[in-house]
């Protein structure tokens, strides 16, 4: 059964791309559709037996792959608690965005190519999430890695999202570096890559040290961060995340799909599914934690100052993903695994809703120019408000709250449970990073959804009033998208108040029903997941028993959780409360007070703007250099100084002069023949007489 | 005789040699009918050996040995590592006479010839036993290549040939004397009883030193490389694929045979040379590659980084270095030959190799876009392709031997992926804003003929590779068992934990 979800969607994704355009759109999306809601419908019934404690944990072999001396890798499918948990989440997120693709998408072109990326994609990532060694994982790693960079660069007659593509896998290719270190290393220390054979071994190395260039280091600490560089390369953390908003140049269900509820939480599975090997280095542990929590401060502060609409809710990603971190580094899995598993159905459905806004306002991406939509979308505008409730962590403890609500409070009070000084900064950093998300979220809710139409002011709604059909949004919604759409918004620094106000005479409609429907399905998800599997992901007690072993479960530190003082149950909500205060006071009440705000502190708006300037220092430090010496080697190096001393210098030494120079170079093959026959002469008279 | 009952190399050997001359007596057309049906015999006839070879059997294997005059003798046999090469260039061959079907238009049946030609020559040097046979194949296989830049060539192939000829013939002078003398010292130019030799440390070491001095070159290592950037923007398609996939094999080859088994100490004792030419390679040539206009020079300099991978892993001294390398080799043949190939198809629409005339591709040439993907891929080592399993073993092999070595080649992940992934954006992304570029139709019949089985085995070796390991395995063996005396120390030097107990696992892992 496990077989057919995993291989279902890489021969639907085969069968549509190669069949392509002879395949026809309505097929290669049935295909790849049908496929997905398969796998999906196999997917829930393993998650509910291991939830009911039913199902144990096992391995299905596929087939040998590598075989070198001590080195064994097979092909082979790994289930457990943790897998089902990441099953669920890949294969129910992916068929509800390839439902919605059918909406999005109705118009591109290209569509099967489209349809067999997605496919492409759910296929890597389940490799990933079921395999039983490092290497395997590694192959689902790079895969998914593969499809982002395909689907990032799906519009690839656009110059941003190529650039967007290439970065993408570059930058992960800095992780993998780091990741395949720690394979190697691993390798050395353990003599295998199976994972259970590490972690059951891992204990035993506690305190070792080891040699790694040139230095001393402790063993485990190594292993566990050169991993690590990995999981900051795919999860986006601080100084690999560059990549994360540019991928934003992907069609807005990719961003769903890959850079939300499932990719990007690689990095998150890959240190939960290898945690009693970081248990074994509490060094390992503190570093994640403070990357975590950096990132998740870094993307929150960031996030408040966009204007693409599709960039928020990417830097909120990068910030979630920062909780989902340290939390793991205070050692608090469980919580980590909870907050990946509700992000994954709320973000989705932030993205999807954007999607749809996107959808409405004729390929439009900045919220300056929108407000007042909520009247002419209702039923995207309640399923935003949902995905906004749950990730700002609205609820009321005991009684009813939303996924994040759970979740989120839940790696909070984990942090400040944990005891260490790295869970306490990571405490206040979570707390203080709670009040932006919420800032950030109600934002985005109000900007969009409240307030006057600022349509007027948008080229792309310019467009579709002047278009002759533009009175049919569907219609003209799925031309080519320009240049324009989500490229980097800091050359027009304009505030809402600043920017024409009008509808311009554009209606928008409301997005058709297949996009509609996973909107709905997500909608429950983010209203429902926290509630109802709380129990089983971080319950002290009922938590063990659910994860079984599949994850280092720390029941004390559960125990420690559930019973933090008041007041750092509440610092949540009232953060949460404070945010959505001042959203709601500067975006609603008194429009004035951004644009004052930005003049006040002009700096520190520039700062955040320039997203920490980031780009800009790589730029400076590694891709101009990069080029430069690869230039100064080939002219200098080869050119100047190799060719110059060797072949040219040699023939100028020979024979001054162009004309013997040539004569030399044309007559170099009976010179080489008489070497030949030399050598042969005297190999010869050794045959003979020797 | 051997398991199959007739001089089954000998006979892969004179298939392409008498199809070459006759192709000198018949007119163009006839002479691609005959290379093609030669080159596909001895294709079928390199099935033929794989199915017949005994995996786990004798070391040598279809030996054949006719003594010619004196010692002389005409000595023929392959192990698994040479078994696989000779399938690679069988592979590659009438995958070359497809692709210089409409490419070449003057003298083909010269052409022709030389191809033929050098697939004897190239088989020779895999399937040869004796010293000097080897040493006639290896330096006789460079005369058509010689010929292929420098006749049907491009602009600047006088240059190219010179530099070829310059860099390798003092290789081979060094290499010659050194054979020489070893066949003085031993009494034999038997190959498998040289490889039991023990020679006198002192004289390996200049031995190793001569022998390194062609192998190096034909690698081609930093910073005997530039010659390789000039032969492959000279030489026609084909001839690119031949030089990138077979006889840059002939270094490594070369290596494996002779530096490592005959010389092992000697090998040890130059493990930091080795280690830092191919850590320079690896940085320098990628950087190199990344700044490149023209798109063979982009794929030449991306060889020589590629090439670095198989002699790090060579001298990493352990299993997974060797077997690793050996299937970069095997795996760049594939993957880089298919580079030139997709390079030849569309420098057969536009003339020109400057990747900034082209961009857009994947809109009129959907088919070449996916296959190019594909290669470049594999070329990147992607995981699935052939490209990952090679680079992957040989760091993971190096790692085990030295940190600082296997920190620098693993840095060749992302300047590859940086160079190739431009490349392929240049190339096939962006707008299709040019009209000569946008009426370049998709791939022909022969085209995907072409490509289609390289892709294929690509995959397979990325998917289960076991197919070329098991028969290189033993081969590999005997060459560890070699140089086990001589094998330096890892920089690891793990100590012991102070966990509860340390298991038996983690003991073993610790060298």
């Amino acid at each position: 059964m496990i077989k057919l979800i995993v291989f279902l969607p890489l021969i639907a994704a085969a069968i549509a791309g190669l069949g392509n355009k002879a395949l026809g759109n309505i097929a290669a999306k049935a295909l790849t559709t049908g496929a997905l809601l398969v796998a999906c419908a196999l997917s829930w019934p393993i998650f509910l037996g291991f939830l009911s404690g039913e199902t144990t944990a096992y391995v299905e072999p596929v087939l040998s792959f590598i075989r070198s001396g001590d080195l064994n890798v097979d092909w082979a499918l790994r289930v457990d608690t943790l897998t089902a948990v990441m099953l669920v989440v890949v294969t129910s997120v992916s068929a509800l965005v390839h439902l919605y693709s059918w909406g999005y998408m109705a118009e591109d072109p290209d569509q099967p190519r489209f349809f067999a990326y997605l496919s492409l994609f759910t296929f890597a990532m389940l490799m990933l999430v079921t395999s039983d060694n490092l290497i395997q994982m590694f192959f689902g790693w790079e895969g998914v890695g593969l499809a982002s960079y395909l689907l990032i660069g799906f519009w690839y007659y656009k110059p941003s999202a190529n650039a967007a593509a290439i970065k993408a896998f570059v930058v992960n290719r800095v992780g993998d570096f780091g990741f395949s270190l720690g394979i190697f290393g691993t390798f050395l220390v353990f003599g295998t890559v199976s994972i259970p054979a590490i972690l059951e071994a891992a204990p035993g190395m506690a305190g070792s040290t080891i040699g790694f260039l040139g230095y001393r280091v402790d063993t485990m600490t190594l292993l566990c961060l050169l991993l690590f560089i990995g999981a900051m390369g795919k999860s986006a953390q601080l100084g690999l995340h560059t990549w994360l908003p540019d991928a934003m140049e992907g069609p807005t269900p990719v961003s769903a799909l890959i850079h939300a509820a499932t990719m990007v939480t690689a990095g998150v599975f890959m240190v939960c599914r290898l945690s009693p090997m970081f248990e074994t280095s509490q060094t390992a542990l503190t570093v994640v934690t403070y990357v975590g929590a950096a990132t998740a401060l870094f993307a929150a502060t960031v996030g408040t100052v966009q204007t693409d609409i599709k960039r928020v809710i990417a830097y909120s990603t990068c910030s979630q993903l920062g909780y989902m971190f340290f939390a793991a580094g205070v050692g608090a899995y469980g919580a980590a695994m909870f907050h990946l598993f509700t992000h994954a159905f709320f973000k989705a459905l932030l993205f999807l809703g954007a999607g749809s806004v996107i959808h409405a306002m004729h390929h439009e991406q900045d919220m300056r120019f929108y407000g007042g939509l909520r009247k002419h979308i209702p039923l995207t505008f309640w399923a935003m408000m949902a995905g906004t409730l749950a990730i700002t962590g609205v609820g009321v403890a005991g009684v009813f709250g939303f996924a994040g609500f759970y979740s989120k409070d839940a790696i909070i009070e984990a942090a400040y449970a944990a005891g260490t000084t790295s869970g306490g900064v990571a405490f206040v950093v979570a707390v203080f990073a709670a009040l932006l998300t919420s800032f950030y979220s109600w934002r985005l809710v109000f900007l969009t959804f409240f307030g006057a139409p600022r349509w007027a002011a948008s080229e792309h709604i310019q467009h579709a009033v002047h278009d002759e059909h533009a009175h049919d949004a569907h219609h003209v919604a799925h031309e080519v998208p320009d240049e324009g759409a989500g490229s980097e918004p800091i050359h027009d620094q304009r505030g809402i108040d600043e920017v024409k106000h009008g509808t311009a005479g554009y209606h928008p409609h409301e997005s058709p029903w297949p996009m509609l429907v996973p909107l709905i399905v997500l909608t429950l998800g983010a209203i429902f997941a926290g509630y109802v599997f709380a129990g089983a992901f971080i319950g002290a007690e009922t938590g063990a028993e659910f994860w079984k072993g599949s994850l280092a479960f720390n029941e004390h530190l559960m125990h420690a959780m559930h019973g933090v003082p008041l007041w750092v149950q509440l610092s949540a909500t009232v953060v949460m409360v404070t945010g959505l205060l001042v959203a709601l006071w500067a975006y609603i009440i008194d429009t004035s007070i951004p644009g004052r705000f930005t003049a006040q502190f002009r700096l520190l708006y520039d700062f955040l703007l320039h997203k920490w300037y980031f780009d800009e220092l790589y730029d400076v430090i590694f891709v101009r250099p990069a080029f430069a010496i690869g230039r100064f080697l080939w002219k200098r190096g080869d050119q100047g100084t190799i060719d110059r001393f060797g072949p040219d210098g040699f023939a100028t030494l020979v024979a001054t002069g162009g004309v013997a120079a040539r004569r030399l170079q044309s007559g170099y093959l009976y010179t080489y023949a008489l070497v030949m026959l030399l050598g042969l002469a005297a190999a010869a008279t050794w045959a003979m007489v020797g | 005789m051997n398991q199959l009952g007739f001089p089954i190399l000998t006979l892969l050997i004179a298939i392409p040699t008498f199809a070459a001359i006759a192709c000198l007596f018949v007119r163009a057309d006839m002479a691609r009918w005959i290379a093609l049906a030669a080159t596909l015999v001895d294709f079928a006839l390199g099935l033929l050996l794989w199915a017949n070879y005994d995996v786990g059997g004798p070391q040598w294997q279809f030996v054949e040995n006719v003594p010619l005059f004196g010692r002389f003798a005409w000595a023929m046999g392959i192990d698994g590592i040479a078994l696989m090469l000779i399938l690679l260039s069988v592979f590659l061959m009438p995958i070359c006479i497809a692709a210089s079907w409409d490419a070449i238009e003057k003298r083909v049946p010269e052409y022709m010839a030389a191809f033929l030609l050098m697939e004897t020559l190239m088989i020779g040097v895999f399937a040869a036993q004796d010293l000097f046979l080897f040493y006639i194949f290896f330096e006789a296989g460079l005369i058509p290549m010689y010929l292929i830049i420098g006749i049907w060539g491009g602009v600047d192939r006088i240059y190219a040939s010179y530099k070829f000829f310059l860099y390798t013939l003092l290789g081979s002078v060094l290499m010659l004397i050194a054979m020489l003398w070893m066949a003085q010292y031993a009494g034999t130019t038997y190959i498998p009883v040289l490889m039991a030799v023990d020679f006198p440390p002192e004289a390996q070491t200049w031995l190793f030193l001569a022998f390194f001095a062609s192998f190096a070159v034909k690698m081609p290592m930093w910073p005997v490389h530039t010659w390789l950037p000039d032969a492959h923007v000279q030489a026609p398609t084909a001839g690119s694929v031949i030089l990138a996939g077979v006889l840059l094999k002939m270094g490594g080859y070369g290596f494996i045979r002779f530096s490592l088994p005959m010389f092992p100490e000697a090998s040890a004792q130059m493990f930091w040379l080795v280690m830092g030419l191919s850590m320079v390679a690896i940085v320098y040539a990628s950087l190199v590659a990344l700044v490149q206009q023209d798109m063979k020079k982009l794929i030449a300099y991306s060889s020589v980084a590629h090439m670095a991978f198989v002699t790090f892993g060579l001298f990493a001294f352990n299993r997974q270095g060797i077997e690793g390398a050996l299937l970069v080799m095997l795996s760049h043949g594939l993957v880089s030959g298919a580079l030139f190939l997709c390079v030849g198809v569309i420098y057969d629409r536009l003339h020109t190799r400057e990747i900034a005339r082209y961009g857009g591709l994947s809109n009129n040439m959907p088919r070449y876009a996916v296959l190019f993907l594909l290669f470049t891929m594999a070329s990147v080592g992607l995981p699935g392709t052939s490209g990952f399993v090679g680079e992957f073993l040989a760091m993971l092999g190096v790692y085990q031997a030295s940190s600082w070595a296997a920190f620098v080649a693993t840095t060749g992940i992302i300047l590859g992926a940086a160079y190739m992934l431009y490349l392929y954006r240049r190339v096939a992304y962006g707008p299709l804003d040019k009209p000569d570029v946008a009426a370049m139709p998709d791939l022909s019949g022969r085209e995907i003929a072409t490509l289609a089985p390289l892709a294929a085995v690509v995959l397979w070796m990325g998917v289960y590779p076991e197919s070329f390991i098991s028969p290189m395995r033993a081969d590999v063996g005997a060459v560890l068992a070699r140089l086990e005396r001589a094998k330096p120390q890892g920089d690891a030097q793990l100590a012991a934990g102070h966990g509860p107990q340390l298991s038996p696992v983690a003991h073993g892992g610790a060298h």
